[in-house]
């Protein structure tokens, strides 16, 4: 059919939409652009659309039409009704769809492969290289499927965080991954069973793949996934030879890459071992070896204190994290940031690159909070500002300002950037309780430092109270 | 097409890709996956390729569903990334009493 013996104007459009799904990655380099950005997005999304509808025969307009409207209406509904604190489990979803739709779409073009040009010349056959393109598409839409959906899961709460780690899991995997490999590679012969046994087994080790990750490696294991959609949607762009569809795989995979490789750098830990998983699985165990844990000073403040010395002071540096997060206490945040301001108190917020469940989690909290951006700074930008602060005020984040990543060797988290809080004058910790440990299980000198206030209770509630004693 | 000239495209777009994240600020991360997620379903297309197509009716339906799938993404996806970005404001210009101490 027509796919191959392109059009040169089908050509072009395709071509235009995949510049400006660059156009729309391009604008988000800063805030002031990025809404421009998203428009190019879904221009490009328009033309790739409607350039397809119109260069094919269609025998089936209505139902295409109704398909389009019920995912619109499912899309729109959901974006509309999402709380910003449920963004990770949204995009996580988000990717599953995409892999459950290429594998689809692999599958159609494996039971019609003459709709989509594939065919030999005057054969019945698919022609090779498209057959293991078909396969590889497929293995990674598979993939991305399933592990979205445990992604999910786990991020929804649905599912316990903790890592389930099988025996032999690496094996396992290694075997796998292995044999789809193998599969796709034998692809070329065109045995249904191949292809099936290949959807079947990437299923599973989707699946097998993410369940011994940990709640708190979800940032790596959503950019990742994200990155699979994106090598998805290329490998069916090369069974299709569309342009479109090549561009926005090779761009989505590399922003997954990325992304995934910013979020280990700030972990200081390599993508194998995130990936290997079972990190944090001594968290749960950690809860019982506390208690052998040596008794040690620490001091408790109030709402009372905390609001009378950050009053008093000239610069206050917030640092939100997960558990900002879990107690929706973002909105009470900014309120407390504004009474400050009010009394002339220079507020920032620092955000460490692994904060939350998502990169970029703790901006979006903030910005729904109505924080203005240039109050947000990120980790190297403000790091050498603490020994100005006078007031360190942690809420809800604890490995990321965990001093132990700086000196000592054999702490799981050594060598992870952290915030240099004990240079701040006073430090303000809120926690649920002196029990948890944070999900790396390792002790914070932090807490029992001379200058530390542990403001132990619901994040909410503790800067509700604070925002009362600061209006008193 | 042939293979060299996709594979072209695809390793230069996998360059543009790389430049191009590099420099989305950290800020907006969260919109960019969103993004790249509404985006990434591009693969509408093949979907819609499938279920234009008559002949096998297998081959339409799991086109239908992919093109149902794929909707659900490009309008969702669009439309949450709008609205993440919409909440990010300046500072507002609004005096705060800075000079008070």
């Amino acid at each position: 059919m027509e796919v191959h013996a392109v059009n040169p104007w089908v050509a072009l459009a395709y071509l235009i939409a995949g510049v400006c799904f660059i156009l729309a990655l391009r604008g988000l380099s800063s805030p002031a652009t990025s809404r421009k950005g998203n428009r190019y997005g879904m221009v490009g999304m328009a033309i790739a659309v409607v350039t397809t509808l119109a260069t094919h025969d269609i025998a089936s307009l209505p139902e295409i039409l109704a398909a389009i409207a019920i995912g619109a209406v499912i899309g729109l509904t959901t974006a509309r009704k999402i709380q910003m604190t449920q963004m990770p489990q949204l995009v996580a979803a988000f990717h599953s769809l995409v892999g459950l739709a290429a594998v689809l779409v692999g599958v159609a073009a494996y039971l019609n492969p003459d709709a989509f040009g594939i065919l030999e010349p005057g054969g019945l056959d698919i022609l090779k290289g498209s057959r293991i393109e078909m396969g590889l598409g497929v293995a990674i839409g598979a993939i991305t499927f399933s592990g979205s959906v445990i992604a999910f899961a786990k991020l929804n709460g649905t599912m316990s965080g903790a890592p389930i780690l099988l025996p032999a899991r690496h094996a396992i995997n290694l075997a796998a991954l292995a044999a789809i490999l193998v599969l796709v590679s034998l692809f070329h012969w065109d045995t249904p069973a191949l292809f099936w046994a290949i959807v079947a087994l990437s299923f599973a080790i989707g699946f097998l793949l993410i369940i011994p990750i940990g709640g708190a490696d979800m940032p790596v294991v959503v950019s990742m996934l994200n990155s699979y959609s994106g090598w998805a949607a290329a490998a069916m762009g090369f069974t299709l030879h569309n342009t479109a569809m090549i561009i926005t795989g090779a761009l989505v995979g590399s922003s997954g890459a990325i992304l995934s490789y910013i979020m280990c750098r700030a972990m200081n830990r390599s993508f194998f071992s995130v990936i290997a998983g079972g990190f944090g699985a001594d968290a749960g165990a950690g809860g019982a070896g506390g208690t052998a844990r040596e008794q040690r000073p620490w001091k408790r403040g109030s709402a009372e204190d905390a609001a009378f010395l950050m009053k008093e002071a000239e610069n206050v540096i917030v640092i939100p994290g997960y558990g900002m997060a879990v107690a929706q206490a973002q909105h009470a945040l900014r309120e407390m940031t504004d009474l400050l301001k009010e009394h002339g108190v220079n507020v920032k917020f620092a955000i460490h690159p692994v904060a939350g469940r998502m990169p970029g989690h703790m901006n979006v909290l903030l910005a729904e909070a109505s924080v203005p951006y240039d109050d947000v700074f990120e980790l190297e930008d403000i790091n050498s500002e603490f020994a100005q602060a006078d007031v360190a005020f942690i809420i809800g984040a604890n490995d990321v300002v965990n001093p132990s990543a700086k000196t000592e060797k054999s702490s799981p988290i050594y060598g992870m950037p952290v915030f240099d809080v004990e240079k701040a004058k006073t430090i303000f910790f809120i926690k649920r309780s002196m029990g948890g440990q944070g999900y790396a299980g390792v002790d914070n000198e932090v807490f029992y430092m001379d200058q530390t206030m542990m403001l132990l209770a619901d994040a909410k509630k503790m800067v509700e109270e604070i925002n009362k004693a600061l209006t008193d | 097409m042939d293979f060299i000239s996709i594979l072209s495209i695809f390793v230069l777009a996998c360059f543009v890709g790389y430049y191009v994240v590099w420099s989305v600020t950290p800020a907006l991360h969260t919109p960019l996956m969103a993004v790249t997620n509404a985006i990434s379903s591009v693969i509408i297309v093949g979907a819609l390729v499938a279920s234009a197509a008559a002949g096998v009716p297998g081959a339409k339906w799991l086109g239908l569903a992919a093109v149902v799938l794929a909707s659900v993404n490009i309008f969702g996806g669009f439309a949450v990334t709008e609205r993440m970005l919409a909440m990010y404001k300046k500072k507002d210009k609004a005096p705060s009493r800075k000079e008070g101490k």
